[in-house]
């Protein structure tokens, strides 16, 4: 059994405005293991991306304990990777320098990462371009490469493809699983995408809105690389979009991100 | 197959070619247009000058003007009133556009030196030079000091507001990445925020350098006893008027090549910059 990455317990975040308090998550409890790809899925309103960005260290505002490697979060730091859904890249930066940031290409052990990364997000060549050169799935694997670059003990993902379409998205799934699989970095991945939650996790935590609470953590036990045309792929897609219609709406489709 | 694959190619290249021919002779023929008034004026003023129309203290023509422009490239008068006017430019640019440059980033740092500073300087942006002049020769004397010190006024607005300008317009989302890569303070300044701020630190000090040519005149001609501005002021006394048009053209031509400098350092260190740069060819 492999050690507890994050723990978070008895969790709540709460949103004060003179309109009134409004509950983003109530009472969340996840572990996350070291190594693990998780995938947190639900409605616009939830709370996904709120519990990302606490444990980013983004957002302080929060009761409850968030541990990772048993140690609470304060603020953010180089240990927790995040992407965020548009790749915010300096412009004035080339690839390079943009995956470098503040560490100097001159220092061989960071140029010698630098290309390493570079090949393993497949932008060889593209070096010393600036951001306006790449297509958007270039640039957010750029922005996979920068926080790779320092180690992170778990990279946070907030719907990084949300943004692209459906041929770009498919493809940068398939560069996330080749780099979880070469590295074997602790993800957690939101997303809107019924289809990305399923062929990308080992568990997707399926969270409803109002308010924000998991309503059930599941299991994808299918072998890698998955088909999605398979039938036990599908199956597992009905499962996880009924998790959805108990409590929403019936007849309401939320899956944003069909085909493919 | 390879044939039909060749014959494109070569076509392709002599297309460019072409096309490159096409643009060259259409800049020709701008440059041409452009030109076409000036010297169309030049001609009739040389012509109505030499025909006894203008009167010769009023309107030297083109060719005396040249000649005078050449005796004092000759004798070195010229590039010595050049060389003076050109320091204490230099000098007044550096001191207050550095001190514009810094005091842009720290007062776009922080809301609290902005209440604090801001109104007093934007207040002090508005005085004419023309007024604060005979106050600094109270108290400097007519020496360099007081000069170099109007020049400073001048220069320091303009990379001040823009500074600051640029500075409050980073995009907040970089921010966020400066945090979560954990950039230090002094790496939020370096990395993120001066070269976010580029662009516009870049047309302050533009307009900083053109400022700089414009107080320097001014500076010149209420009392010195060198420099270009001192040059048209003695020649308008003795009614040199040759002279006096030879200093407005030397403060002409540097102006354009300074601000030419400045543009070109800009394309330089904004070559990142996705924006539209007009095509050319229209």
């Amino acid at each position: 059994m492999a050690a507890d990455t994050l723990v978070i317990e008895r969790l709540n975040r709460t949103f004060t405005s003179p309109a009134g308090d409004v509950t983003a998550l109530s009472n969340i409890a996840l572990k996350v293991k070291k190594g693990e790809l998780i995938t947190l899925i639900g409605p616009s309103g939830c709370g996904k991306s709120t519990l990302l960005k606490i444990v980013a260290g983004l957002d302080s505002d929060y009761s409850g304990t968030v541990l990772l490697n048993d140690k609470p979060i304060e603020g953010p730091s180089i240990e927790k990777g995040f992407i965020f859904q548009e790749p915010r890249l300096f412009p004035w930066l080339t690839v390079e320098k943009n995956i470098a940031g503040n560490l100097s290409l001159k220092d061989s052990k960071v140029r010698a990462r630098v290309d390493e990364l570079i090949a393993l997000v497949r932008l060889k060549g593209f070096e010393k371009s600036y951001p306006r050169e790449l297509s958007g799935g270039m640039a957010q694997r750029v922005s996979i490469a920068r926080a790779l670059l320092r180690n992170p003990e778990v990279l946070l993902l907030d719907e990084p493809f949300g943004a692209l379409d459906a041929f770009t998205r498919a493809h940068l799934q398939e560069v996330l699983l080749d780099i979880w699989q070469k590295n074997r970095t602790t993800m957690l991945f939101v997303t809107h995408d019924l289809d990305e939650a399923v062929f990308l996790a080992e568990r997707v935590v399926i969270m409803n809105p109002r308010p924000g609470h998991i309503r059930t953590v599941l299991p994808i036990d299918l072998p890698f690389p998955r088909k999605r045309a398979s039938q036990s792929f599908q199956e597992l897609r009905r499962k996880v979009l009924s998790e959805f219609e108990k409590v929403e709406e019936p007849a309401v489709d939320r899956d944003h991100g069909a085909g493919i | 197959m390879e044939k039909a694959a060749a014959t494109p190619l070569v076509k392709g290249k002599a297309g460019t070619r072409r096309r490159l021919n096409m643009r060259r002779s259409i800049q020709l023929k701008n440059i041409l247009l452009a030109a076409a008034l000036p010297i169309a004026i030049l001609v009739i003023w040389e012509v109505a000058g030499t025909m006894g129309k203008l009167n010769p203290i009023l309107l030297p023509t083109p060719s005396k003007i040249l000649e005078e422009f050449v005796s004092l490239t000759a004798s070195g008068e010229l590039a010595r009133h050049l060389g003076i006017s050109a320091w204490r430019a230099l000098l007044g640019f550096l001191l207050g556009g550095g001190l514009g440059l810094a005091a842009g980033i720290w007062v776009g740092f922080s809301y609290k030196t902005e209440r604090l500073l801001d109104p007093t300087l934007q207040m002090l942006r508005t005085l004419p030079h023309l007024a604060i002049a005979p106050l600094f020769i109270l108290w400097f004397g007519f020496g360099e000091m007081s000069k170099i010190l109007l020049i400073a006024k001048g220069t320091f607005f303009p990379l001040y507001v823009n500074t600051f300008l640029g500075i409050r317009s980073v995009d907040g989302k970089l921010f966020d990445v400066g945090r979560v890569l954990q950039f230090s303070k002094w790496h939020m300044i370096t990395k993120l925020i001066v070269p976010a701020a580029m662009p516009n630190i870049l047309l302050g000090v533009r307009l900083s350098v053109g400022v700089a040519w414009l107080v320097l005149v001014v500076a010149e001609m209420m009392g010195s006893s060198s420099g270009i501005g001192f040059l048209i002021n003695d020649a308008r006394s003795f009614s040199l008027t040759a002279v006096v048009f030879v200093g407005i053209i030397v403060f002409a031509l540097v102006g354009k090549l300074t601000d030419s400098l400045v543009k070109l350092l800009e394309r330089r260190l904004l070559r990142w910059q996705d924006s539209y740069k007009g095509d050319g060819t229209l």
